[in-house]
């Protein structure tokens, strides 16, 4: 199961406070020894979920494979704003090849580690949404099928933020980017099928694939600590708010995170070897609209023209998730 | 030693013999036999250590390699045609990071009309990817060309294609001398990389550059091989001490002392030119041969010095700039700018059209009355192309060129063997 | 330098045959250059294979447009392709067929080049007997170099042992041995006639 074993709250929010707990449930961002593998004096946006999302992950990473890890980054925002030359934040050996390929670069580095017997040197790929589900995702299924020992994370912030917030294979139905703007009679992103990653890689049957959210660290680190335990492929995606594409203030990115699993729209469970073995269940539901209101990208669907079909239709996806991953509580 | 082999197995022992220790192929013809030899020596664990992996496409493949080089190990893979184009993007990465890649190419043409066959359009078109190219003559030069690239590639951090035509080398069983491992252990040192991912001493590699520093990591590539003009020939005379053949340097004349036409070329297609230039020669023609070795770094002077003392030259190329006519003549008239030689341009074998001896001769002849057009197109079939642009003439609607010329031939493959 | 051509179907062993010609020649000390038509070819369609040998280097790359001899490996082809095509006036034709070449309408070719260097041999039949396959390019290269005496038998056997092993290459010896053996018997009658 995620970590999941305090159930009171302070201050108003789900976040609790790591001085009421002892020093070992600690989160590894409490860590005095935490190894801030992406140093601040990055060029992100204000409350990028992002950067907030690498950092608490590469970290874990860090802490849990003893400070020997390599990471692979896909081009995307990540990359361009960690690294623009010469300064680099990566206190980590890193390394940036192309957009679509970061899976199989992985694959290279954790091949070379093999053949040179340094099999504590662990290997990590990261990339956003469009370089995971759309250009990378062949070289990404190819990593999955061959069970190469990566453990690939995708920030998924649902669109082409580098870029200017185009339309990705994750951009959710009705959201307006700049490749779906909310005009004519069905404003935003068409309602697709949906490219649901994380159960594209279940099918793989790898051993290991979980989503997080920026709102729950600890649930975050527990899954990327328990991922680098185990070898072979594995798959975290982990939603990343930006608001920039979204709309929303930055202070309110890790609010709108929580809101993406409150509402059922981000499911946040884990799986192994193809079976789901546990999820974050729904503390308190909050309606779709809770969710979709504070962000820009969904504004057309409220006020003067709205189009309360289209909400309903979003309504109904995170009913179908919520039913699919049994989110909520029995009691609830 | 000595033994009869096909051309593909001769380069995957060499392969072996360099000790890669990561391979990553996506299976295309022709280079197939390469890579299924290399599979089964590791799988075997007679290439230990080594990982060879199956990749999902040669964009992986270039991918991987990338990722085995960046962290220290000696990696290759093997391409050709279609194959190369797919991993285009991964090919100027690699030489964009200045990893030591050695990659194979089973030279072949570029669709579409889809076609196996041999012509150099595809590693051509890479020549502005900063890698370097080295094309074989023969399978032994093939062999001997895959060692000097490692050494080559790891002593520049650059990365090296070994260009060998598809099946007229890869699939010829002939005569090859393959080293032992101890002369290539002396000749090739283990991979001591430039740059090397490792969380001893953490480094980030391929950070976005912009204006102020991207013009000088550009010219650093260049300056890479200008050095690499110099170091060919080393590597050359040094391979020819340890292991006691001429192979590769940077271009090779032929009965060039005292010719008055000479012929340059790349490729196995150079065999079969020495033949008709030693018939020629019986009969009183003063014709010699420049063949070019090295394609990538370019050997302008070494061109010029090898053309400068001739009256006219012939370049015949197996690839065509589409809209402009030859693509290795464009750089050979740029050696001989100013000497106000004569050039001419034949266009041959695209698509594995056979470059029979017969035609050569009469091509050179041609050459040495200096009666052809700037560019010639050997053995082109006039007839079907002037009834293609008449159909096209008369027919808005004329169709699909290829099934068109095809009809008019009335080909069936199966006909054809010559 | 000579030069064979050798005409049969993908499955057949074409392109094998070629490469066991050039170790055969190979093993003599001399040069050799075996190589495919190039094709995608598919179980069962057309294939052609070229064999060069020579006493010193070989480094034309030109298809073999103009043989000193044929091995037709699938007297099939016969109705289909011109396998005739471009055979130099004395040069040699081994044609895999139980049959003799009258018998199979080729009777004005015999009459045109003489019997001194055409033959026939059952070779699949002797692939089946040997080998338990219908594979007729073993017998087809050791009944050549009886044909020929362009390469030895016991150099055709040094491929056969370099490609194949235990009761592979024992079975393939011996059809081998019986397909030379027919090939001079046949040539004697021919010499007799």
């Amino acid at each position: 199961m995620p970590f999941q074993p305090v159930k009171f709250y302070q201050t108003g929010t789900y976040t609790v406070g790591n001085r009421l707990l002892d020093p070992d449930e600690r989160s590894e961002q409490a860590s005095e020894n935490r190894s801030n593998s992406i140093n601040s004096g990055h060029r992100a946006c204000q409350g990028c979920g992002e950067a907030l999302g690498a950092r608490y992950a590469i970290d874990a990473a860090m802490a849990e494979s003893n400070g020997q890890l390599i990471a692979v980054n896909a081009t995307g925002c990540l990359e361009v704003f960690s690294t623009p030359y010469p300064e680099s934040s990566w206190q980590v050996p890193w390394i940036h090849s192309l957009f679509g390929n970061a899976p199989a670069v992985a694959t290279g580095v954790a091949a070379a580690m093999k053949v040179k017997g340094r099999r504590e040197v662990r290997v990590v790929a990261q990339g956003g949404d469009g370089g995971t589900t759309d250009i990378g995702f062949g070289c990404l299924s190819g990593m999955f099928e061959r069970n190469d020992d990566v453990l690939y994370i995708c920030y998924d912030n649902e669109a082409y933020m580098n870029t200017g917030v185009q339309r990705s294979s994750a951009t959710p139905p009705a959201a307006r980017t700049a490749t779906t703007m909310p005009v004519g009679p069905e404003p935003g992103n068409v309602f697709g099928q949906g490219k649901n990653l994380p159960e594209i890689a279940m099918a793989h049957g790898i051993p290991y694939v979980a989503t997080a959210t920026v709102a729950d660290l600890r649930d975050l680190e527990y899954k990327v600590r328990k991922a680098m335990k185990m070898h072979g492929a594995r798959y975290i995606q982990i939603f990343v708010p930006c608001p920039l594409g979204f709309g929303t203030a930055s202070h309110d990115t890790i609010r709108i995170a929580r809101l993406a699993k409150e509402s059922g729209m981000f499911p946040v469970f884990e799986a192994e070897h193809g079976e789901v073995t546990g999820v974050l269940k729904i503390r308190h539901k909050v309606g779709i609209e809770e969710y979709l209101s504070p962000q820009k990208r969904f504004a057309h669907l409220f006020g003067k023209h709205a189009h309360p079909e289209m909400v309903a239709r979003l309504q109904a996806i995170a009913d179908r998730n919520i039913r699919k991953y049994g989110l909520l509580e029995e009691n609830n | 030693m000595l033994k009869q082999t096909e051309g593909s197995k001769a380069v995957a022992e060499a392969i072996a013999l360099c000790r890669p220790e990561v391979i990553c192929a996506y299976p295309i013809s022709p280079q197939t036999h390469i890579v299924e030899a290399l599979g089964e020596m590791v799988k075997a664990g007679e290439l230990a250590p080594c990982e060879f992996i199956n990749v999902e496409s040669e964009f992986a493949a270039m991918s991987v390699a990338i990722g085995s080089s960046a962290a220290g190990a000696r990696s290759y893979t093997a391409t050709a045609s279609q194959g190369l184009l797919f991993m285009v993007e991964a090919v100027y990465n690699a030489s964009g990071l200045g990893l030591p890649i050695v990659m194979t190419v089973a030279n072949r043409a570029i669709g579409a009309p889809i076609n196996i066959w041999n012509d150099h359009s595809d590693s051509l078109s890479q020549r502005d990817s900063g890698w370097m190219q080295l094309f074989a003559e023969t399978n032994q030069e093939a062999v001997d060309l895959h060692i000097q690239a490692f050494r080559l590639a790891e002593e520049l951090s650059m990365p090296v294609m070994v260009c060998m035509d598809g099946f007229i080398l890869t699939h010829a069983f002939e005569r090859v001398d393959i080293p032992s491992q101890e002369q290539v252990d002396a000749y090739l040192p283990p991979f001591d990389p430039r740059q090397v991912l490792d969380p001893k001493e953490p480094m980030s590699i391929g950070a976005m550059v912009g204006p102020e520093a991207f013009m000088e990591v550009k010219y650093l590539a260049h300056a890479k091989q200008m050095q690499a003009l110099e170091l060919i020939p080393q590597l050359a005379a040094e391979f020819k001490q340890q292991f006691g053949r001429d192979s590769g340097g940077l271009v090779r004349t032929y009965r060039a002392e005292d010719a008055e036409t000479m012929i340059v070329a790349m490729g196995s297609v150079l065999g079969t030119i020495k033949d008709v230039v030693d018939d020629m020669r019986e009969q009183g023609h003063k014709v010699g041969v420049l063949g070019i070795v090295s394609y990538r770094p370019f050997p302008l002077a070494q061109v010029r010095e090898a053309l400068v003392n001739c009256k006219r030259f012939l370049v015949l190329e197996k690839s065509l700039a589409v809209g402009m006519g030859g693509i290795v003549a464009t750089d050979v008239r740029m050696a001989v700018s100013g000497t106000g030689l004569k050039g001419f341009t034949a266009i041959a074998g695209l698509g594995g059209r056979a470059i029979p001896k017969a035609s050569l001769h009469k091509l050179f002849l041609e050459a040495e009355q200096e009666n052809l057009e700037p560019v010639t197109f050997l053995d082109l079939d006039w007839d079907a192309v002037n009834k293609q642009l008449e159909r096209e003439r008369q027919n808005r609607h004329s169709g699909p060129i290829a099934e068109n010329i095809l009809y008019d031939k009335g080909i069936s493959s199966a006909a054809k063997f010559g | 330098m000579f030069q064979i051509r050798i005409h049969g179907r993908g499955g057949q062993g074409v392109v094998t045959a070629t490469e066991m010609l050039s170790v055969a020649a190979f093993e003599e000390g001399r040069h050799a250059q075996a190589f495919p038509s190039f094709g995608s070819e598919r179980t069962g369609a057309p294939v052609v294979a070229f064999c060069r040998i020579d006493d010193k280097e070989i480094r034309l790359r030109e298809p073999i447009m103009e043989p000193d001899a044929l091995i037709i490996q699938d007297p099939t082809l016969l109705h289909q392709i011109n396998v005739f095509a471009g055979l130099k006036p004395d040069g040699y034709v081994l044609l895999n067929s139980h049959h003799d070449f009258e018998a199979l309408g080729l009777g004005d070719l015999v009459r045109d080049r003489g019997r001194q260097r055409m033959c026939t041999l059952p070779a699949t039949e002797l692939g089946l007997k040997h080998i338990g396959r219908p594979i007729p390019n073993v017998p087809l290269i050791a009944g050549f170099a009886a044909l020929s005496d362009i390469i030895k038998l016991e150099s055709v056997i040094k491929a056969i042992n370099e490609k194949f092993s235990g009761k592979v290459a024992e079975g393939n010896i011996a059809a081998a041995t019986e397909a030379y053996n027919l090939v001079k018997e046949q040539m004697k009658e021919h010499a007799n006639a």
